[in-house]
């Protein structure tokens, strides 16, 4: 409790601690944002609730640490990174979810978390249950005599993160698929009527996803770490992002992940980083709560 | 017969931008069958959801005999007396019909040792006689999900009046029902209103239903009241007839 | 109607095979006694999952809490819980007889009330929530225990706590944990016989069928659900407080709020055994509990990868369970009557004649 009261007091007297914070919890935020809005595609456009996604960002992760073990700069493991997941993507697409795609959303919710225990198993006998991370040979930056410090690999990844991102809603917005995706997200029935091969565009949709979730995984293992079972922490964080945004609103999913990487920073710094994940999952507890009171208070007038 | 159960005055509600109903003013009188005709779209079923207490209204007041209600959630409506049956058939589909109507019987009084009890013989009595009632005594131990549509709506209506309600809304009874069975259904309906005093709102669209049970009907077209009076009135009404041929 | 009565013969049954079991297979005791365990994890589960149709993720969350809380009770009555757990710790404590039976049954049921009164808690954040954001929330529930549990300190944070040691030969010991599992299942059965042939049974698969149209009806769906989670949060809590004294040292992340073990195990077995039957939990847990005591072993470490794929499976391919699938294919001999498929019947035939005399 001391510890807790004396790292406010830290950061009440010495504002420029907060500004350290909060860049770092936006450079972070950018992936969260990233891979979130990879969540809301599938949900949205699917139904389907992943919770295999944070595993998917572990495979990234470990592919591209994996690459740099052999040598290869990490930042070629994005690409790499995206290939393989896609693949991966698409052959769960085949086996397991487009067989759930109809039924009930319980039947995809538990198959995708028997995906995350296969994926977290295997990574773990793959690689160990250490935490690995792989690092860019990029110098880090200090600013105000020391007090701020930014590992450049952040700005790397927070770069990176925003240009995928951008290159993804373009995708969206301009290519005839993206714009398939979107009316199959809007009434899968009408864009089956038009000719629209709904399935195609659920595959699609899911193997992007997956790709996507590669660039992120490649992303943390350069600015933070890996392990085969932090990936629950990564699948709830990301629930939570979508869930207070709202899986259709996309600038609100992006707001919604940089308000969580700078939450965390906080969050962390004050408290000390073995509460991360209980504060976490907390924060998710506390959206649901919220969320509960809204659509309460939508239903029904108050009393 | 002057006596209002459901009074609705000036009541709006819309969703975004648009505005499903605007300035609605209805009164059903106690004891009798009142109507609520228009055309699709015209606003029945938002009003419907409005009284029973889905979503709040944006303005106006609804009362239920004398009391407020337009502030209420939807149990605690309908364990004031006032249900509603829905459009499309809401029953328990896995459950057997007679068990649908064990767990019908009103909860107005539920306390909380109710949740434990077993079913009482008298609950079953009355089960069954209402299943009598409405033709379904022969398949009470079915499966409710197995019935066919027409059978599932009488038995959605037998579980209404099991949970002995003061006033039934009834969203759009006859529809899908087959032809041969709607006289079958009027009769029931008259039958419940007569014998058991439930007072009745009832959205539909057969018109030579509407006309041959309500003693008051009320037309809405484009979330507005048009009209209002005795079925031989509004049967007259140049209003009504150009809002349903599309003239308005 | 089978839900009406109480089965007397095949509950003498069972009663007999558990009494039986470590008398004839003494060397299966613990696996048996474990398999009790399982038989309660599942039918405790589906009285939400199953006969309410709310799937729960996070049912392990009140296994752990009664667990945690009987230790507390346990060590707290006679000793400083915080000089306990602490890891300096260097002079051995002992429980006299007493003093651990005594601290035992104490500990089991402020265990067992103290997930029942969690339950009340959490329900206010959970059954506002419908569907995947149900099964997410209250996964976020279990995980937010076992996280708090490895943080805080004062019960021994992610090293966890040694269990006060049984005052007896191990063969004693063994036997009285059988007795006490078999025991609690048997209660848990016994009680949910009679609860799904009440009222509430009625009430909650009304829930499971159309939530919509039973609050339309008036029934007071809020009470029922936290009843309902409830009832199953405090066998969990007390088999919690049990389990805990059985393995004799607990921890947050593996034994206490184990997520991706007992607490799927829990969901595979109703799935397996038929969700919303009263023997499809039991026959899951069985089958599940014997694959698993048999080839666990074989799988050298890829027991876990195992487990998801058979996860996977089950969901897609065999969803309604070996129970389900029997009352699919008899259903007669499960008392549910199929209405014969074929056209609308004529007025006439279900009494509905424009004049008709009805039933007075």
């Amino acid at each position: 409790m001391e510890q807790v009261i004396g790292n406010i007091s830290v950061l009440a007297a010495m504002p420029i601690f907060n500004l350290g914070l909060l860049i770092d919890g936006l450079l972070v935020g950018s992936i969260f944002a990233l891979a979130a809005y990879g969540l809301a595609l599938v949900w949205g456009v699917m139904n389907v609730k992943n919770l295999a996604q944070g595993d998917f960002i572990m495979i990234g992760g470990y592919i591209t640490w994996t690459l740099g073990r052999m040598g290869i700069d990490p930042l070629l493991g994005v690409p790499v990174a995206m290939v393989v997941l896609w693949g991966i993507g698409w052959v769960l697409y085949r086996t397991v979810i487009s067989k759930v795609i109809t039924r009930d959303l319980f039947t995809s919710l538990l198959a995708t978390f028997g995906i995350a225990i296969v994926i977290q198993q295997g990574l773990n006998l793959a690689f160990g249950p250490d935490t690995q991370s792989a690092h860019a040979n990029l110098p880090t930056l200090s600013f105000a005599g020391g007090l701020i410090t930014i590992a450049t690999t952040r700005i790397v990844g927070f770069v990176l993160a925003i240009l995928l991102a951008i290159a993804v809603i373009l995708f969206m917005r301009k290519s005839r698929m993206g714009q398939a995706i979107r009316a199959t997200a809007q009434d899968s029935r009408a864009a089956r009527v038009l000719g629209i091969d709904t399935e195609k565009v659920y595959s699609f949709t899911f193997c992007l996803n997956a790709a996507i979730c590669g660039a992120a995984g490649a992303l943390v293992v350069m600015v933070w770490n890996v392990q085969p079972f932090l990936g629950t922490t990564y699948s709830i964080r990301l629930f939570v992002i979508v869930t207070a945004a709202g899986f259709g609103n996309l600038p609100g999913v992006i707001a919604a992940g940089f308000g969580m990487g700078v939450f965390e920073q906080f969050g962390g710094f004050v408290l000390g980083a073995e509460f991360q994940q209980a504060l976490i999952v907390l924060l998710l507890l506390a959206v649901l709560a919220v969320r509960q009171l809204q659509q309460r208070r939508v239903r029904q007038a108050v009393q | 017969m002057n006596d209002a159960i459901i009074e609705l005055t000036n009541v709006s509600k819309s969703f975004g931008g648009v505005i499903a109903n605007h300035d609605v003013s209805l009164t059903v009188q106690r004891g009798a069958i009142t109507g609520l005709i228009g055309p699709n779209g015209s606003g029945k079923t938002t009003l419907f959801n409005s009284i029973v207490g889905y979503h709040p209204i944006d303005s106006g007041s609804i009362r239920f005999e004398g009391r407020e209600i337009s502030q209420l959630r939807v149990q605690d409506i309908a364990r004031l007396g006032l249900l509603r049956t829905f459009q499309t058939t809401r029953i328990y589909g896995k459950m057997s019909c007679l068990q649908n109507m064990q767990i019908s019987v009103p909860h107005r009084k539920a306390r909380f040792s109710d949740m434990f009890s077993y079913g009482r013989t008298e609950v079953i009595e009355r089960a069954e006689h209402l299943l009598a009632f409405v033709g379904l005594y022969e398949k009470r131990f079915l499966r409710a999900g197995s019935l066919s549509f027409g059978q599932q709506k009488l038995l959605e209506f037998a579980m209404a009046l099991i949970n002995e309600p003061t006033v039934l809304l009834l969203d759009e009874p006859t529809a899908g029902i087959n032809p041969t069975l709607i006289n079958g259904l009027i009769d029931r309906l008259k039958r419940a209103n007569a014998e058991f005093g439930i007072t009745m709102l009832i959205i539909e669209h057969n018109m030579r239903v509407i006309m041959n049970m309500a003693s008051k009907i009320y037309c809405l077209a484009h979330g507005e009241m048009l009209a209002a009076g005795a079925p031989s009135e509004i049967q007259r009404d140049q209003n009504v007839i150009d809002a349903y041929l599309g003239a308005h | 109607m089978s839900r009406t009565s109480l089965h007397p013969l095949t509950m003498g049954l069972l009663l007999l095979v558990g009494i039986a079991a470590p008398l004839l297979f003494p060397a299966y005791t613990n696996q048996v006694a474990v398999l009790w365990l399982m038989i309660v994890f599942a039918s405790t589960w589906d009285i939400l999952g199953g006969q309410m149709g709310y799937n729960s993720l996070g049912n392990i969350f009140f296994f752990g809490a009664g667990m945690y809380t009987s230790a507390v009770v346990q060590i707290g009555l006679f000793y400083d819980v915080g000089m306990y757990t602490s890891g300096a710790r260097t002079t051995h404590i002992v429980f006299t007889t007493t003093q651990y039976f005594a601290g035992f049954a104490l500990g089991t049921i402020t265990g067992g009330v103290a997930a029942a009164l969690l339950a009340v808690a959490t329900s206010w954040i959970v059954f506002g929530l419908r569907g995947p954001y149900f099964a997410i929330g209250t996964l976020g529930v279990a995980v937010a225990g076992a996280e708090l549990m490895a943080s805080w300190e004062w019960v021994g944070a992610a090293a966890g706590i040694s269990m006060p040691v049984f005052p007896g030969a191990p063969d004693t010991q063994k036997l009285f944990f059988y007795f006490l599992l078999f025991g609690l299942a048997f209660v848990v059965l016994v009680f949910l016989r009679w609860l799904y042939a009440t009222n509430f049974g009625l009430a909650i698969n009304a829930i499971r069928d159309d939530e919509e149209k039973a609050e339309a009806m008036g029934l007071h769906t809020r009470r029922y659900k936290r009843t309902a989670w409830t009832i199953a949060a405090f066998f969990l809590g007390i088999a919690g407080a049990i389990f805990g004294n059985m393995t004799g040292f607990i921890e947050p992340r593996d034994i206490a709020f184990p997520t991706t073990t007992f607490n799927i195990f829990m969901i595979l077995m109703v799935l397996l055994g038929g969700k919303g039957t009263f023997w499809g939990p039991v026959v899951g847990a069985v089958v599940f509990h014997v694959i698993k005591e048999v080839t666990w072993t074989y799988f050298l470490g890829w027991q876990f990868i195992a487990l998801g794929l058979l996860i996977v499976i089950i969901v897609v391919y065999f969803q309604q369970g070996i129970v389900g699938w029997l009352m699919e294919k008899y259903p007669e001999r499960f008392g549910i009557h199929i209405a014969p498929k074929g056209k609308e019947e004529p007025a006439s035939a279900i009494g509905l004649a424009p004049h008709p005399e009805g039933a007075k």
